[in-house]
């Protein structure tokens, strides 16, 4: 089992009222806002949370990048990912991951990670995304194109980083005269790409296909198998039967000493207003070509209003009752964790532990409570439930590496986007 | 007008791409060229211009009933596959009638191919940089709230569209998206067109909805001033879409500049 640590690095003191009154927090929302003073000291506690993670024996650090928002103060996955690998030793460094679409040059994001690989002597897990919606918008890049470059992007990195340049690269969305990057991974074949993921389809198959672990980003217990079906399924085709090694699963988890206070800070999961990536116009977060063109009638229906947003709108008191949120004692929250342990059955558990404006200390002491208290338990029943990582299953990069599959299913290399 | 024209449908394959149109009428044909929304099947303009000519309403490659070709990556592609709409149809001469961002596409045929159309309309134009302001940009702008800016009148957009329905939604949403694969940026213009307009010597009738709010008013002088052989109209009480909101005043237009000498 590896087991991580998550926060969306919150930036929760921009004024709330502003936000409600404006009625988005997100992409427009204007970051005059931003007060650099309060940024400078978040991200500095940030970073000591972090260092606090590896103190007290966590596996890895989970890392994400937004843009134009107050949910998410990572602008660039990579400069955090840069800092962490010289002020850790043996923690790794999860990126979850950078957005590929949103890049010019995929080149740069190879070296980029290469570097961060290289200095933090190969303690990289380089996930990939497409990026949200509304990243396209602030990035202006082409929605319509998002899931071809994502492939391409990846596609292109992966031959940077295992095969000698120089080379030369003639794709669609990108072309490179001389491929030859002086920065290469540490890791080989490379480091490992994991695929987080909330709803697309499309993204399902294409890392079953290539044998990336795909992270479940806290959805339910019934949504979350039916990944795994869809993933196995396609595992299937390609040739390999999937296991924990291959799963991985985002849970809100919030414990302190007291029930009480656990239960008052992970209210801050739904700050405003419980949509965590921010108030906005459904065509933000779904710009027209970026969804998956067997949604599009659901979608317009909702984006004029017609009909509920597909994904549903829990209050707090419901997502605690069904488990989507954790809060309580160690020893409360454990049963529920070992619950869905049993249910999903992830190799690679990773806790969102805060939001909000949950303080720097009570945050800190989260961390010390689920690093002694409630990862430990944890371990036990994984190895109990045999539900091994990528690291403990010593299981492949990717479908291109499987020693245990013959030629037909590596030859199935050329996934495509389904639509 | 007596009696109502017969519309009839047809699908041609252009560049290996199935597409939509629909013709009515006799007499010089006039190629029209639809809104970055789509079109209706019918509207009171294209039945008022079938009444004297042959008018020829192609759906544009992945819009509406035409088929999408995955490899269309800008508007001087639809322009260049209009061209050869044309010429399977034998109407190889015909006036081009630009709506909206179609007017952006009549103005790419017009400068890549010179002699063929006798004449050119072009209303409310898309294509260049507006030097005031921006083109509205439907990509934050939810799917109703884009073409009813297209009326200055609301009432205007509810009589064409009533209460919207979902396939109406899909296709713009189609139609949207078909504008980010081709126009995505620079959003809704071309750098080069500018030039290429001072050699278009085919008159060309630029008109302009005096309450225009997707491509600012004032761009109509740059257009103006751009053309050697243009004159401009204003219509006045209407927005963007003069074809949709004031059609008999458009209609009479664009008859009076094409029957003219």
């Amino acid at each position: 089992m590896h087991l991580m640590y998550f926060t969306e690095q919150p930036m929760s003191t921009y004024d709330a009222k502003e936000g409600l009154k404006y009625g988005a927090t997100a992409l427009t929302f204007s970051n005059k806002h931003f007060d650099p003073v309060q940024g400078s000291r978040l991200y500095n506690e940030y970073i000591e949370q972090y260092k606090l993670c590896e103190a007290v024996g966590i596996d890895g650090i989970m890392l994400n990048e937004h843009h134009n928002a107050p949910f998410c103060m990572q602008a660039k996955t990579n400069v955090c990912a840069s800092i962490l690998a010289a002020v850790t030793d043996k923690i790794k460094i999860v990126l979850l991951g950078n957005p590929l679409p949103l890049a010019e040059n995929p080149i740069r994001l190879a070296e980029e990670l290469a570097m961060i690989d290289m200095i933090s002597k190969g303690r990289l897990v380089s996930g990939f995304v497409r990026g949200g919606g509304q990243e396209q918008l602030s990035a202006g890049v082409n929605p319509a194109y998002n899931r071809e470059r994502f492939i391409e992007a990846h596609d292109l990195i992966v031959k940077a980083w295992t095969q000698p340049g120089p080379f030369r690269w003639e794709g669609t969305h990108y072309q490179h005269r001389v491929v030859n990057p002086w920065a290469v991974p540490l890791q080989k074949p490379y480091p490992r790409v994991w695929i987080p993921g909330v709803i697309s389809k499309e993204t399902v198959i294409w890392a079953a296909e290539q044998r990336y672990p795909y992270i479940a980003l806290n959805t339910s217990i019934d949504d979350t198998k039916k990944i795994w079906a869809l993933y196995d399924e396609t595992a299937e085709k390609v040739g390999y039967k999937p296991g924990p090694e291959n799963r991985g699963y985002l849970a809100r988890v919030h414990v302190q000493e007291s029930e009480q206070q656990a239960i008052d800070n992970a209210r801050e999961f739904t700050w405003m207003q419980g949509e965590f990536t921010g108030l906005a116009h459904p065509v933000w977060a779904n710009p027209a070509g970026y969804f998956s063109p067997s949604g599009r009638r659901q979608f317009v229906e909702f984006a004029v209003g017609r009909s509920k947003n597909p994904r549903g709108a829990m209050t707090f008191e419901e997502q605690l009752a069904s488990g989507m949120i954790m809060a309580g004692t160690p020893k409360q929250v454990l049963p529920r964790l070992r619950h869905l342990l049993e249910q999903t059955r992830p190799g690679i558990l990773s806790i969102w532990a805060q939001d909000g404006k949950v303080s720097h200390e009570a945050s800190k002491n989260c961390i010390r409570l689920l690093g002694t208290e409630v990862f430990p338990e944890i371990r036990k029943w994984a190895k109990e439930l045999k539900l091994d990582s990528p690291f403990e299953a010593d299981a492949p990069v990717s479908i291109a590496y499987s020693k245990d599959i013959k030629g037909k299913a590596k030859s199935k290399k050329k996934a495509v986007a389904a639509e | 007008m007596t009696t109502a024209p017969i519309w009839s449908d047809q699908t041609i394959e252009i560049a290996g791409t199935k597409i939509h149109l629909t013709r009515a009428g006799k007499g010089a044909p006039l190629l029209v060229l639809h809104h970055d929304f789509g079109t209706p099947d019918r509207t009171e303009f294209y039945d008022t211009l079938a009444a004297t000519h042959d008018v020829i309403v192609p759906h544009y490659a992945g819009w509406g009933k035409s088929q999408r070709p995955e490899w269309m990556r800008s508007v001087r592609d639809v322009a260049v596959m209009n061209q050869a709409i044309l010429a399977e149809l034998g109407a190889g001469k015909a006036t081009l009638i630009g709506l909206g961002f179609g007017g952006w596409i009549a103005a790419e045929m017009a400068t890549m191919a010179p002699t063929a159309a006798p004449k050119v309309v072009l209303v409310g134009p898309m294509g260049i940089k507006p030097n005031e302001g921006y083109i509205l940009d439907q990509a934050i702008i939810s799917y109703i709230d884009y073409p009813a800016a297209a009326f200055h009148d609301q009432r205007g957009f509810t009589k064409v569209y009533g209460d919207v329905t979902t396939d109406q939604l899909e296709a713009w949403d189609v139609a949207r998206e078909m504008c980010f694969r081709i126009a995505w940026k620079p959003y809704m213009y071309s750098q080069t067109l500018p030039h290429l307009l001072a050699s278009m010597k085919t008159p060309t009738l630029v008109v302009w909805g005096e309450h225009d709010k997707i491509v600012p008013p004032s761009t109509a002088n740059q257009w103006k001033k751009a053309l050697p052989n243009g004159k401009l109209e204003i219509v006045k009480g209407s927005g963007h879409a003069v074809d949709l909101e004031q059609p008999a005043e458009l209609a009479k237009l664009v008859n009076a500049f094409v029957n003219a000498k």
